[in-house]
C-alpha cells in the first residue's frame, strides 16, 4: 500500500497545460523531495494532493491524514500557539496530543504566546505542531524554509529530520533546494519541462547526488531560457 | 491646551470682555448644568438622546450584519444589492431628513431612524470590506483540514473579520451622535438637542453650552468605550492602530 498513488494527473490553468498525464508513486513512510525551477508546477502538485486544486483528469489517492506546512506559516493571528496548534484536532485524543507535538518542535515554553509575538523560525515551527496534530500519514511540505534565514533553515532542517524519523509519516517535501533534498528525502525527483515530466528520479546515496541533480536542473534552465549558458553559472544557482 | 482654553475663557468673562449673552462664563455653564441637574431635566434628556443613540446604533448594526454578511459572502448578492446601497451612500445623509419626517411624522421612529441610518453604512461598509480581505491563505487552512461551511465561518471567517467591523462600528457611534443632533434639532421636545434649540430661542449661551459639553462627554465616551473593545477583543491584530 502506498502513501499516494498519482495516476495521470492533469491540470490546466487557462490554456497553460501545467501537467498531463503525470504518475508519481510515493511508498508508506517514505519521503521524497521535489524539485525543479519556479513555477515548472511543483507546488501546483502538491496542492493537487492537498485538495487544494481541483485537478482536470487523472486520479490521485492518499490513504490516512494530510498535514501541510507552507512557505509562509499561515497561523491564525487571533489564536496562541497552543489553540493554533489544537484548531485541526476533533477528538479528545488529538486534543490530547497538542502538549506532545509542541514539545517535540521545541515550543511547549511558546504555548501561550500569539503570532505576531513569534520569531519566523518560531511561527513556522508552530506551523509544524498543527500539521503533526492529527498525527498524518502523509505530510506534505511546501518550501517550508523558504522564508527563513541561513541560520533558522539549517535549526529547522535538522528538527523536521528527526520529526520525520520520530513519526515515521510519509512525507513530499517540495523545494528548490537541493542540500534540502539531499538532508531530508530518501528519494529526488526533478521536474521539468511544459507540461511538467518526471526528468530525474533517484534514491538518495545511490544514483540522487548532488551532481546528477543539478544536471537535471541546469537543463531545464538552459532549455527555458533558451540560449546558451554557461550550466556553472546557473548550476551554481541551486546551492545554498 | 484644554486647560489653557478654560482659563482664557474665565478670564475673558470675568473681565467682561465677552458678554453673557455672546457666551456664558464657566460659571453660568457649571450652575446651569447643577440646575438642570437638581430639576431632572438633565437626566431626562440626557437619557432621551442616549436612548434614541443605543436604539439607533443597534438597528444599524444588525442591519449591516445582515446585509454586509450577505454582500460579502456572496458575489451575486453584491451584484444586486451593493450598486443600490452605494446608491443611497451617494447622498449626503441628512438629505433623507424631509422625507422622513414626512413619512414617519416628528416622532421617537423618525429620530431614531435618522440615527440609524448615519451608523449604518460606516459599519456595512467596513464589514464587507472586511469580509473581502480576509486572507485566503488563512481560508485555505481551514480548507486542508476539512472545515463545514458553518466551521469555517465561525472559527476563520468571523474572527478573521472582527478588527475591521469594530472599526467600523467605532465610526459608525460617532455618526450615530451626529445624526441625533441634527434629529433633535429639528423637531424634539426633549433630549440635548433640544437643549440647544430651547438656549438658542431663549438666547440662554448658558444652557447652549451644557448641551455641546454633554454632547463632547458623550461623544468622547462611547469612541472610548470602544477602543477599549477593540483592545480587548482584536488586540492580537498586527498593525499600528488606527
Amino acid at each position: 500500500m502506498s502513501a499516494a498513488r498519482i495516476r495521470g494527473l492533469r491540470k490546466a490553468y487557462g490554456t497553460h497545460l501545467v501537467f498531463d498525464g503525470l504518475d508519481l508513486d510515493v511508498a508508506r513512510g517514505e519521503r521524497v523531495a521535489i524539485l525543479g525551477a519556479s513555477g515548472c508546477g511543483k507546488s501546483t502538485l502538491l496542492r493537487c494532493i492537498a485538495g487544494l486544486e481541483r485537478s482536470d483528469a487523472g486520479t490521485i489517492a492518499t490513504t490516512g491524514e494530510i498535514g501541510v506546512v507552507f512557505q509562509e506559516p499561515r497561523l491564525f493571528p487571533w489564536l496562541d500557539v497552543e489553540r493554533n496548534v489544537a484548531f485541526p484536532a476533533r477528538t479528545d485524543a488529538e486534543r490530547a496530543r497538542v502538549g506532545n507535538v509542541l514539545a517535540l518542535v521545541g515550543l511547549a515554553h511558546a504555548a501561550k504566546r500569539i503570532p505576531k509575538e513569534l520569531s519566523g523560525g518560531m511561527a513556522q515551527r508552530a506551523a509544524l505542531a498543527r500539521a503533526l496534530v492529527r498525527d498524518p500519514a502523509l505530510l506534505l511540505l511546501d518550501e517550508p524554509f523558504a522564508a527563513l534565514d541561513a541560520l533558522r533553515r539549517i535549526e529547522l532542517r535538522a528538527a523536521v529530520r528527526e520529526i520525520l524519523e520520530f513519526t515515521r509519516a510519509s512525507a513530499i517535501l517540495v523545494t528548490h533546494d537541493v542540500d534540502d533534498a539531499l538532508a531530508l528525502a530518501d528519494r529526488v525527483v526533478v521536474l521539468a519541462g511544459t507540461p511538467a515530466e518526471i526528468a530525474f528520479t533517484g534514491q538518495v546515496g545511490e544514483t540522487a547526488t548532488r551532481g546528477a541533480i543539478l544536471d537535471a536542473l541546469g537543463v531545464v534552465e538552459i532549455r527555458s531560457r533558451s540560449v546558451p549558458a554557461r550550466s556553472g553559472r546557473h548550476g551554481a544557482s541551486y546551492t545554498s | 491646551m484644554p486647560l489653557a482654553l478654560l482659563a482664557g475663557w474665565w478670564a475673558a468673562s470675568a473681565s467682561g470682555f465677552i458678554k453673557s449673552y455672546q457666551l456664558a462664563s464657566p460659571r453660568d455653564v457649571v450652575r446651569e448644568l447643577l440646575d438642570l441637574a437638581q430639576s431632572g431635566l438633565l437626566w431626562r434628556d440626557l437619557g432621551a438622546s442616549i436612548e434614541r443613540v443605543a436604539l439607533g446604533f443597534a438597528i444599524a448594526l444588525l442591519c449591516a450584519l445582515v446585509l454586509g454578511s450577505l454582500v460579502g459572502g456572496s458575489r451575486l448578492v453584491e451584484r444586486v444589492l451593493d450598486p443600490t446601497l452605494q446608491g443611497i451612500r451617494a447622498v449626503p445623509s441628512l438629505a433623507w431628513v424631509p422625507l422622513i419626517l414626512l413619512w414617519l411624522g416628528i416622532g421617537e421612529t423618525a429620530k431614531i431612524t435618522l440615527v440609524a441610518i448615519g451608523a449604518f453604512f460606516p459599519i456595512y461598509v467596513a464589514l464587507v470590506s472586511g469580509i473581502r480581505g480576509v486572507d485566503r491563505k488563512l481560508v485555505e487552512v481551514g480548507t486542508i483540514f476539512g472545515l463545514s461551511r458553518v466551521a469555517l465561518i465561525a472559527r476563520v471567517l468571523v474572527p478573521a473579520t472582527l478588527p475591521q467591523l469594530l472599526v467600523g462600528a467605532r465610526i459608525g457611534l460617532t455618526q450615530a451622535w451626529l445624526f441625533l443632533v441634527a434629529a433633535e434639532l429639528l423637531a424634539a421636545t426633549n433630549g440635548l438637542g433640544f437643549l440647544l434649540t430651547d438656549g438658542q430661542q431663549t438666547s440662554r449661551t448658558d444652557e447652549i453650552l451644557v448641551a455641546i459639553l454633554l454632547f463632547a462627554a458623550c461623544g468622547k465616551l462611547s469612541e472610548s468605550g470602544m477602543r477599549l473593545l477593540e483592545k480587548r477583543l482584536v488586540g492580537w491584530t498586527d498593525t499600528v492602530p488606527a
